[in-house]
């Protein structure tokens, strides 16, 4: 398969003040994420993820290093549309990533800026609108919206562009639970239609949902491999101070009082159907 | 003391064509040193009872007894009202305005009209309440501090005002994972020293049933449920109705349950399911390492 | 309470009003306060106000509405009136003190306070029936011309854009700061006006920050949707004259032709 994304060796680095030394956020990661693959990116605030995600729109640039999505290379400045058509973004903040006050012009939004036909433009809206259960709202105001409206109005927008990935940077980080599992499902359902997802968030269960975890920690990738693999090492997620799924929890608890609970279990299902064969 | 809220009715643009009952004969108690939690999806009616308690909102109907004093009659000074209960936004760190750490956090004390010196020891104390360095913190801006750091200065701004209710809406909201975690072990802090009532308003069912020990349950504007956590976290088809889940080792336990698993009570936190599951699964010899 | 103001305010129909092309409706507004100056006596206004009533007619948008609209204004409209009622010399009609009421000075206030109204009711009735939205595409059509003299078109478009999308958020923004310094003590209803002017500093502080991080936040969010200024782009609903809007700028040449013919011929 190909790689949609492929960072190598990336350092970024910002400074502060005008006189202070360099603050590097990322200090040589490099990751290679495929065609049609699901991604989760973790980790705390201030390890550097965000800032990924940033390098991957050419939103920012690398210091050192290199990123190539989709082939292009973000150093370059004319590939900077390129690099936005192939991979859309979706931000944290609903609300401060709309740009309409009304819900179908802010989906046009993307097209437009790409040059699109006007009839192939209304087509694209309608088509990405209904993709994320929002066409009956077109017509509305976003600000009279829920928070996990808003996030499925900015993800029919990025759809609206034919991007083949999507980078979501903590798209739920502000919404309810119930916002929160609305997107999750979009998301998956992308997915699902051939759209490569890189999802960043900080919440080990949403996480647990993509194919492979890679997670962050001080600007480096301390773990990398698909949720069992990387859910195994759960002393070392804990010692990063990040959350394991519960019942990967209750296993490593139980396992370190002396029980020989297998660290396979990922999920409430498979915990129950462990503990049926000692009924 | 105690807060006794009465028959509380609110109604959003009456007379308008858009009004709606945004609270209806809401009645509850809390007593002090009570840690109660109120649940509730968006706009069950959660927020517009806590502005209520704070004064911010003037009721329909019903009353809000404070300590002896009802807070809805038109005589009550606001200022009393404020001095007696503390209400700390969802994201309090977009209220902080001051140059220093130091000046925001004083902004409420100063408003209840206090002596220096009394303002100058309510905010040493807050400050170092909320886990941070007074030395170190006081001078900075608070504009340059991380976000879970900020976080904690705008509950010091609510605390240095002495409360004998502190209300927080959703106060971990957007924070990460460890941040969320030492957020909450500060509120618990802060209720167990100053010996308050807490009301924390929150969508994470594994916090309530974590700290609080009352619970009350918000629904199209009507308290539907209020009890302990086990009962509340008991009754999981009534929750579900109302789009609310249980704590995660409580659906854990209620799955096995169903399967026939032999187990019995109620399972709020990782340590009860824990102990649960250890209890079960060391009757068996081949399990044993 | 800023909700109840209906003066810009956007009334939703779907009459021919409403779906005349925003351009012809920008036009014909400009060219009835014209109009509205070149009229001087009253058989002019009569014609102005049946021109008005016409279209109010046809828009089906309730006057009692419209007028609800003119109620800040009232004030300032009176203000006029008394003012030319008083101040103009000639021919006196009426004494009392030191006031006192000239034939002109009646004539002229009434023919102020009518041009008001008028062009009041006239410019509300095009943002009642516009959305802001195609009222900001219009006036980036009406301007595109004047690029080539460096009138940001575009540019002056997209801010109109925005701050109409970001007007109610930030007016809730300014509600939750308000509410949160509220719960903190701060009083914003007692003191004279310095006091009162220093208590709005722990709302305006935080105001300004908000609407700088939203500003930034959305700056990049544009970018990420490959947002490159008004080159290159295209729009959803491209503007095109239909054989209504040409039918309504038959219409407003005769009004303009019927004012003038009067202003010269009687």
């Amino acid at each position: 398969m190909a790689e949609m994304i492929d960072i190598q060796d990336l350092v970024f680095e910002y400074t502060r003040d005008e006189n202070q030394e360099p603050v590097s956020a990322i200090k040589g990661v490099s990751l290679k994420v495929e065609k049609g693959s699901f991604t989760a990116v973790i980790g705390r605030n201030g390890s550097g993820k965000s800032t990924l995600a940033k390098n991957i729109n050419a939103l920012l640039l690398p210091s050192r290093g290199a990123v190539y999505v989709n082939g292009y290379d973000t150093r370059q400045e004319e590939n900077v549309w390129d690099v936005r058509q192939s991979a859309a973004m979706v931000f944290q903040n609903p609300d401060n990533q709309i740009v309409s006050s009304i819900v179908e012009d802010d989906v046009a939004f993307g097209p437009e800026n790409l040059g699109v036909e006007s009839k192939e433009i209304r087509t694209r809206v309608d088509s990405s609108l209904k993709a994320v259960n929002m066409w009956q709202y077109r017509k509305k105001a976003p600000h009279l919206l829920s928070g996990g409206q808003k996030q499925r109005i900015a993800i029919a927008g990025a759809i609206a562009m034919r991007p083949e990935c999507i980078v979501f940077d903590e798209p739920t980080a502000m919404l309810d639970p119930k916002g929160r599992s609305e997107v999750m499902g979009i998301i998956k359902e992308l997915h699902e239609d051939g759209i490569t997802v890189l999802l960043i968030t900080h919440f080990m269960e949403e996480a647990a949902q993509a194919d492979r975890i890679v997670i962050m920690d001080q600007g480096e990738i301390a773990l990398d491999g698909t949720p069992q693999e990387v859910f195994r090492q759960a002393e070392a997620i804990r010692d990063m101070n990040l959350d394991v799924p519960l019942t990967v929890e209750l296993g490593y608890r139980l396992r370190d009082r002396g029980l020989s609970v297998p660290d396979t279990i990922m999920n409430m299902e498979e915990m129950v159907e462990f503990l049926c064969q000692y009924k | 003391m105690s807060i006794q809220v009465n028959n509380l009715t609110h109604i959003y643009s009456e007379g308008m064509p858009h009004q709606s009952l945004a609270l209806e004969n809401v009645t509850f108690t809390a007593r002090d040193g009570q840690f109660v939690g109120i649940i509730g999806h968006t706009g069950s009616g959660k927020s517009t009872l806590v502005q209520h308690l704070n004064g911010l909102l003037k009721p329909k109907s019903g009353s809000i007894v404070v300590g002896g004093v009802d807070i809805t009659q038109p005589g009550v000074v606001m200022r009393d009202i404020r001095r007696r209960i503390g209400l700390v936004f969802q994201y309090p760190e977009y209220q902080l305005f001051e140059e220093t750490v130091e000046k925001d956090v004083a902004f409420g004390p100063a408003n209840l009209e206090l002596d220096e010196s009394e303002i100058q020891n309510r905010v040493k104390e807050a400050i170092q309440l909320v886990g941070l360095d007074y030395e170190e913190i006081r001078g900075h801006s608070p504009f340059e501090l991380s976000g879970g750091q900020k976080r904690r200065v705008a509950i010091a701004g609510v605390i240095a005002m002495k409360p004998e209710v502190l209300i927080l809406d959703e106060p971990t909201a957007g924070l990460d994972p460890k941040a969320h975690q030492d957020v909450l072990d500060m509120i618990r802090k802060v209720h167990v020293h100053e010996k308050n009532i807490t009301f924390l308003v929150s969508h994470n069912m594994d916090d309530i049933a974590r700290l609080a020990d009352w619970v009350l349950v918000m629904d199209s504007g009507r308290l539907v449920m209020q009890g302990r956590p086990e009962e509340i976290f008991s009754q999981e088809e009534a929750l579900d109705s109302i789009g609310l889940a249980l704590p995660e080792p409580a659906r854990l336990m209620n799955m096995a349950k169903k399967q026939g698993l032999p187990f019995q009570g109620s399972f709020l936190t990782v340590e009860d399911a824990e102990e649960a599951l250890y209890g079960f699964l060391k009757r068996d010899r081949d399990l044993r390492i | 309470m800023i909700r109840d103001i209906t003066l810009g305010q956007y009334f939703p129909g779907e009459s021919w009003i409403h779906r005349l092309d925003p351009r012809i409706k920008i036009v014909g507004t400009l060219a009835y306060i014209v109009a509205l100056f070149i009229v001087g006596d009253f058989w002019g206004f009569l014609i102005a106000v049946a021109a008005l009533f016409g279209v109010i007619g046809i828009s089906r948008v309730p006057l009692k509405f419209i007028l609800k609209g003119l109620k800040p204004i009232f004030i300032i409209i009176l203000f006029t009136f008394v003012l030319n009622l008083f101040m103009i010399p000639g021919k006196v009609i009426w004494s009392f003190w030191i006031l006192t009421i000239t034939e002109e000075g009646l004539y002229t206030a009434f023919f102020m306070a009518a041009r008001l109204i008028l062009l009041l009711l006239g410019s509300s009735l095009l943002t009642l029936t516009t959305r802001p939205i195609r009222l900001t595409d219009g006036i980036e059509s009406l301007l595109s011309p004047l690029r080539k003299v460096g009138v940001p078109a575009h540019e002056l478009a997209m801010m109109m854009t925005i701050a109409l999308r970001f007007i109610p958020t930030l007016l809730e923004e300014t509600d939750k700061i308000m509410k949160a310094q509220q719960a903190r003590g701060a009083d914003f209803e007692s003191g004279n006006i310095l006091r009162r002017a220093k208590s709005l500093i722990p709302i305006l502080v935080p105001l300004f920050i908000s609407a700088f991080r939203i500003a930034q936040e959305l700056a990049m969010a544009m970018e990420a949707r490959c947002y490159r200024g008004g080159r290159h782009r295209t729009r959803m609903n491209a503007m095109k004259l239909e054989k209504r809007d040409f039918a309504a700028g038959l219409l407003l040449v005769a009004f303009v032709a019927a004012i003038i013919a009067e202003r010269i011929l009687l």
